[in-house]
């Protein structure tokens, strides 16, 4: 098993999100403020600071970067998305007219580029596209029947479909259609007429927590989420019963796809879970980061012993845990290989750790599909 | 005069139902510090500590209440951005009661050097924290827990030493008051 290549971008203050460019060479992280850092990997290997895009006002909560037009769009907490384009000397922001009066909480371009969804605080989703009369980024807005903070949005591989989990514990898939800028189709699996804001499936999960990622599979027939019950669930298609799969640990944060058939989900436990489907049935298979065992401390029995009895500790009073991350994880994305089949993932947490992990060698080798 | 005899508990007996009651603030602790970040769903540009706005009912979680008897328990209220600890400390007598009151106070008239703290316990309570996602970021969530823990074990020994050397104190002082008859 390979050990991940381990980054500590930030000393003390966590990374809120990351993103790469298409050949990861850069890399747009924000680290818990207003500011969005652009990275190059030098020659040494280590990640060295180039631009810092300093145009919110408040914490930056989201970061995408469009892989073929390279443009990078960001969501803060104070309200606007702006999209960067790169004239070749500098980073030039444009901003979005989003029309929300709440915080932006998350962001992502849609896989053909051309339109990207904001969500936020104020009950509703943005969906972007570019005007081109007006040469702005205009928004319509996804409000129906959203009745809390929308916390994480995915798109369908198709351009059309949006995925939105909301801390009124539903995770719902709704059409992001738009005229002049998409061509009307239809999908088996999600419905057959598909306006603007129709609602294509609404789940929610038994134990009723917060649903703080979602995601399509590379497919697009299944949709997944992740849930403040400690549970990933998944559904295929509108009409179906999703699947719950309870994790037993703390609760998830975020998640991707790495195949049709498995997942990688990542949150409070400070390591990556592998889910994946065997048979007919969706299993955890692990955790990817087995963390390595410290040298044993030279304490005394009788010492682990007190500690037992009248603190209730089970472990040795060790100030860092054994695994990669210090901290939890609050951002995954797919680093290397196609959609449906991802290679490498990376991870960045509230330790302000950036860690880029071997899925291959570290998961792969526990599931025989 | 009091005698010391109502806090002559051994070591053993004491900590024998204490464990588990560590144990379930630690678990439930652990579990209620999952925090996000969470910008506020009412006000607009306001970043606030959840279960003290209490102004998004979906983002609170239920309270859990442990208790290792009548007057020793714990309040955890954890919420999407915040939880909320309330302790109430064992108080048997009035000496306690009077040594407890102003321990707390001057422990909350610093809450700042502590972070955690807050200023007023909740009602009902002897001393309240305030956990956000400001400091689950900035400190290990572990030790945290460990330092909660800590200072739940260390009020009680703190608050029964404070007692037996008052009583100490007041024997030596009616003694030589006395000697002078």
């Amino acid at each position: 098993m390979s050990s991940p290549e381990v980054y500590q971008l930030a000393i003390g203050t966590p990374i809120t999100c990351h993103a790469f460019n298409k050949d990861r060479t850069q890399l747009a992280v924000s680290p818990n403020s207003n500011d969005v850092e652009i990275y190059q990997k030098g020659r040494t290997g280590q990640w060295e600071l180039l631009h810092t895009l300093a145009k919110h006002d408040r914490m930056v909560t989201g970061i995408d970067w469009a892989p073929n037009t390279n443009r990078l769009v960001t969501c803060s907490q104070d309200r606007n998305a702006y999209v960067w384009d790169w004239d070749g000397k500098k980073w030039e922001p444009n901003l979005c007219l989003l029309r929300i009066n709440r915080a932006a909480t998350f962001v992502q371009w849609s896989p053909k580029e051309d339109k990207f969804a904001v969500a936020s605080g104020a009950r509703l989703i943005s969906v972007c596209y570019f005007e081109q009369e007006n040469n702005w980024w205009v928004s319509k807005h996804i409000k129906k029947p959203i009745r809390s903070t929308i916390t994480s949005i995915a798109w369908h591989p198709d351009n059309m479909l949006l995925a939105a989990g909301s801390t009124d514990m539903k995770a719902r898939v709704f059409s992001a259609y738009i005229k002049g800028v998409d061509s009307p189709r239809t999908y088996p699996l999600w419905g057959e007429k598909l306006p603007f804001n129709t609602l294509c499936g609404e789940f929610g999960s038994e134990g009723g927590g917060w649903v703080h990622s979602v995601g399509f599979s590379p497919s697009g027939d299944s949709v997944a989420w992740v849930s403040h019950d400690s549970t990933l669930s998944i559904a295929h298609g509108r009409d179906s019963v999703p699947v719950e799969v309870p994790t037993g640990g703390l609760p998830l944060v975020s998640m991707i796809w790495t195949s049709e058939t498995s997942i990688v989900a990542v949150g409070h436990d400070c390591t990556p879970f592998l889910f994946a489907l065997r048979g007919q049935q969706w299993e955890v298979i692990g955790k990817l980061d087995q963390g390595q065992k410290k040298a044993a401390a030279s304490s005394s029995a009788f010492k682990m012993f007190q500690q037992m009895d009248s603190r209730a500790q089970q472990q040795n009073n060790e100030v860092e845990l054994n695994t990669t991350h210090q901290n939890t994880i609050t951002c995954v994305r797919a680093y290397a290989g196609s959609p449906d089949h991802v290679t490498k993932f990376s991870t960045s947490g509230v330790d302000g750790k950036l860690v880029i992990w071997d899925l291959l060698s570290s998961g792969m080798a526990g599931l025989s599909i | 005069m009091p005698g010391v005899t109502t806090d002559s508990r051994s070591f053993c007996s004491q900590s024998n139902t204490l464990r588990p009651y560590l144990a379930a603030v630690r678990s439930t602790m652990t579990a209620s510090l999952c925090l996000t970040n969470f910008s506020s769903q009412v006000v607009e540009r306001h970043n606030k500590p959840e279960i003290e706005a209490r102004a998004t009912p979906e983002v609170l979680l239920n309270p859990v209440l442990i208790s290792r008897n009548e007057s020793e328990r714990v309040l955890i209220e954890p919420s999407i951005n915040s939880v909320r600890v309330s302790i109430a400390i064992k108080q048997a007598d009035e000496i306690e009661r009077v040594l407890c009151h102003k321990f707390t106070r001057f422990l909350m008239m610093r809450a700042e050097n502590f972070y955690v703290l807050r200023r007023v316990p909740m009602s009902g309570y002897d001393i309240s924290f305030l956990v956000t996602h400001v400091h689950a970021e900035t400190m290990y969530k572990h030790k945290l827990v460990d330092f909660l823990i800590q200072f739940m074990e260390d009020v009680d020994r703190e608050i029964s030493e404070m007692k037996l050397s008052l009583n100490a104190r007041a024997r030596i002082v009616a003694e030589s008051f006395l000697q002078q008859f």
